[in-house]
């Protein structure tokens, strides 16, 4: 307990990403579940983290929730039912890919409006300028200049 | 003494890049040559000043002068010296110093490159570069000056955060930077324009080269930093979707957007309006991604809040330069006459798309890294918006565009055949698929997907090729001939093929590494083996080892196949002295271009270590091919044509008639 508690000192004066996510001793015996387990923790933030998943991290609390959702798992919850357990006891805040909610809306919805406003801007550009004579026609003195380049001197 | 001269030299620096950008500016308005004149000499002459500043600061790390106040916060006196010397740029204030050198580096580039530029295109340019050059000298000066001294000075430095002691960070700032402010000249270029109200396809040709050399680097810069994090990290990932990450990702993804429509503009006059934007708009997300990292307001919005006077000040550089030059833009941009008529399938077209769908993912990049700050600014909630967020959005908005990149070439210009093209590409598909079933054959087993997504690779490997293939005419012309024709093709062709191949050799690292790869989390014992990408390793024990400055448990392992040892991998864990900070030095052996990658965790209190080993199948693909893509930047650079003004090379051959269209 106490070199935990030591190592757990270290980590957090480091504060750094380090590579010690999951422990053999945590593993599912079920590899379908441990499957399972491993594509929810990689969508679950670890709170201490700096942009870590649970399954990244080695943080103490991290740990914590990879074992929570490995009991939920257990206990024959669905994947929805274990995310919206952790949402409940932890917030929105942990979720790596936000729920599609008010406050998220436009988040999600810049993708799809950007590209589909783009590809209007698109064709009602290329509608617009159908059939119009382009370029800039010479000016007086670089059609001189054209005359001498042509004659090579 | 030499540090005061240091200083001195940078305060000078400021004054130059002041003169740099008044006078050309005053020389441009009333038409004065002599004026105008100054920006060269003053763009040189501000380079040599600021360069002289760094290997100051450079030579406090060499000697280990912790009397600077920087040195001793970032170097130790018994650090190796290429760690003292990649240690300037390892801090705040080094990198700003490092940022604002290569910005007047690319100045001096251009006073000395720029002989045949329009006299008042160089003056204005110029100037525009001199302006960003003053706001990051008063940056540093004002807010993050290295050159602060110590009285007494301390005997020893704090150490630089062992992370950062590393080859790779001798070299991923520099190649970084070189991109993030290489697009700075293009920036310059656009409100060149924009001032002189005046663009033409000259105007890109100038630009496109600088472009593409920010491009290359930007591109080697990532793929360095990448790599980094992969060997450094030590659990095996190579992106992360970090905010930092995408602060280098989001200037990439605009640039290469720029890369392309400058490419219509100097071929065919048309998108000049959005040309000229893109290029405000790369730079402005370098300067966006500067402030990001700088600031502090990616660890905590609070941070930022409390401290805000270096995040206050480049928030400030932000708004004056992406503000003033769109501002500029909505002015001026109604005065510059749109050009060069194009049907929508065409080359033109294609890339249309191509710009529409990298802004568009720049976008969403960029809004996915900045919405959980603004959320948290504006009401106080808090999410988090990670890679399953960015891998869903952007890989659904980047597949179509992988699959569009082999028409691109095969369509003409102005009006092309979609349906040709694809005939064409009916080979290269073919291939994909082939070659997808190759694999299917060999490895079956991973995600029906990850054998579409290997398809792509392979198909965009081969529709690249096809490109060349055409237009030397192999297989309808004699050999020799045909080769003729091969090498007769301009550079920026090979350019072309070699960077869009890269990008199918990147795709193929990422699918097979991402889907293939396997992980085993075992505790282990002395003697005790594990089977992985059918090699077995085995156990042999720790041993405790000395470094300059820390100390390190290392495990060593035998690498076995069929019951021989082929090689063997050392895995470290190692504490450095000075900051008592641990980091992982993960064991890894390359195996063609797949690696094994082993990585030590706890020791367990019976004796065991646990030990976390992964096969990682065709994995170095991922940055061989950002290593092609920047090859294709450079062969395309040597391109003649981009020269301007170069003298066209008499041609014994006589110039062939490029594929049908």
């Amino acid at each position: 307990m106490m070199r935990r508690l030591v190592l757990a000192a270290v980590f957090l004066l480091s504060a750094l990403p380090s590579a010690f996510a999951v422990n053999p001793d945590e593993v599912l015996a079920d590899p379908a579940l441990e499957a399972r387990a491993r594509a929810l923790s990689a969508e679950l933030r670890c709170m201490v983290c700096q942009n870590q998943s649970i399954d990244d991290s080695n943080a103490d609390l991290a740990r914590d929730l990879r074992l929570l959702v490995r009991e939920r798992l257990k206990n024959g919850d669905s994947d929805e039912a274990v995310i919206d357990y952790v949402v409940s006891r932890y917030g929105e805040f942990v979720l790596l890919k936000p729920r599609l909610r008010g406050e998220t809306l436009l988040l999600w919805g810049a993708p799809v409006v950007l590209a589909f406003a783009g590809a209007t801007a698109m064709l009602l550009f290329a509608r617009r300028r159908g059939g119009k004579p382009t370029g800039t026609p010479l000016s007086e003195t670089e059609k001189a200049e054209l005359e001498r380049a042509l004659r090579g001197d | 003494m030499i540090i005061e001269l240091g200083h001195y030299a940078l305060v000078l620096a400021l004054a130059t890049v002041i003169v740099q950008f008044v006078l050309p500016v005053i020389g441009t308005a009333r038409g004065d040559r002599a004026l105008m004149a100054v920006a060269p000499a003053a763009a040189l002459a501000g380079f040599f000043l600021v360069l002289f500043s760094f290997s100051v600061l450079t030579f406090a790390y060499v000697v280990s002068d912790f009397s600077v106040a920087n040195v001793w916060e970032n170097s130790h006196s018994l650090k190796p010296l290429i760690y003292k010397i990649s240690g300037v740029w390892g801090n705040h204030e080094g990198s700003m110093m490092l940022w604002l050198l290569i910005l007047s580096f690319f100045s001096a580039l251009v006073a000395t490159f720029g002989a045949n530029l329009p006299e008042r295109l160089r003056a204005n340019v110029l100037a525009v570069q001199g302006l960003i050059s003053v706001a990051f000298a008063l940056f540093i000066l004002l807010t993050s000056n290295p050159f602060l001294r110590l009285a007494p000075a301390p005997a020893e430095g704090r150490d630089l955060n062992p992370v950062l002691q590393d080859i790779g960070l001798a070299i991923h700032p520099p190649l970084l930077y070189l991109g993030y402010v290489g697009f700075s000249v293009c920036f310059s270029f656009a409100i060149a324009a924009l001032i002189d109200g005046r663009i033409d396809a000259a105007w890109a040709r100038w630009v496109r080269p600088w472009a593409l050399a920010a491009w290359s680097f930007l591109t080697a810069g990532i793929a360095m930093g990448s790599y980094w994090a992969y060997y450094e990290l030590g659990w095996g990932g190579w992106w992360f979707w970090d905010p930092v990450e995408n602060a280098s990702f989001i200037p990439w993804l605009a640039g290469t957007a720029l890369l392309h429509s400058a490419l219509v503009m100097e071929k065919r006059e048309a998108l000049k309006i959005w040309t000229v934007l893109l290029a405000i708009l790369t730079f402005s997300m370098s300067l966006l991604g500067t402030f990001l990292v700088r600031s502090g307001v990616l660890t905590s919005v609070h941070a930022f809040a409390t401290d805000p006077t270096r995040g206050v000040f480049i928030l400030g550089i932000l708004v004056f330069f992406i503000g003033g030059a769109l501002s500029l833009f909505a002015f001026r941009a109604a005065t510059l006459k749109a050009g060069g008529l194009f049907a929508p399938i065409s080359r033109e077209g294609a890339l249309v798309l191509n710009n529409l769908i990298l802004t568009t993912a720049a976008a969403t990049v960029l809004t996915g890294t900045l919405y959980p700050l603004v959320l948290e600014a504006l009401t106080g909630e808090k999410i988090s918006v990670g890679p399953p967020f960015f891998n869903l959005t952007f890989g659904g908005l980047i597949l179509p565009l992988l699959l569009a990149v082999p028409f691109g070439p095969l369509l003409a210009w102005k009006r092309g055949d979609v349906f040709a093209a694809g005939q064409r590409l009916f080979a290269a598909a073919g291939v994909g698929l082939v070659l997808a079933a190759v694999v299917l054959y060999i490895h079956s087993g991973g995600p029906v997907l990850a054998y579409f997504g290997l398809a792509i690779g392979f198909y965009m490997i081969a529709g690249a090729v096809t490109d060349l293939w055409l237009r030397a005419g192999i297989g309808k012309v004699k050999g020799n001939v045909a080769f003729r024709r091969l090498i007769g093709l301009p550079g920026s062709a090979f350019g072309t093929t070699l960077a869009h191949i890269g990008i199918g050799v990147t795709v193929i690292g990422i699918v097979a590494a991402t889907a293939f790869q396997t992980e085993h989390v075992v505790e282990m014992k002395p003697g005790m083996q594990v089977e992985s990408g059918g090699y077995t390793l085995v156990f042999e024990g720790m041993r405790q080892g000395q470094g300059p400055n820390y100390t390190e448990e290392s495990g060593h392992f035998n690498v076995m196949r069929g019951g021989v040892t082929v090689t063997d991998i050392w895995s470290s864990k190692r504490l450095y002295m000075a900051r008592r900070m641990p980091t992982t030095e993960a064991g890894i052996r390359t195996f063609g271009l797949s690696q094994l990658y082993v990585s030590l965790g706890d020791a367990m209190a019976d004796g065991g270590m646990v030990v976390r080993v992964w096969w990682k199948p065709m994995i170095l693909c991922i940055w061989i091919g950002a290593l092609i893509m920047m090859a294709g930047g450079a062969v395309s650079l040597l391109d003649r044509r981009l020269r301007v003004g170069a003298p066209q090379k008499a041609r014994k051959v006589k110039p062939v008639l490029e594929a049908a269209e």
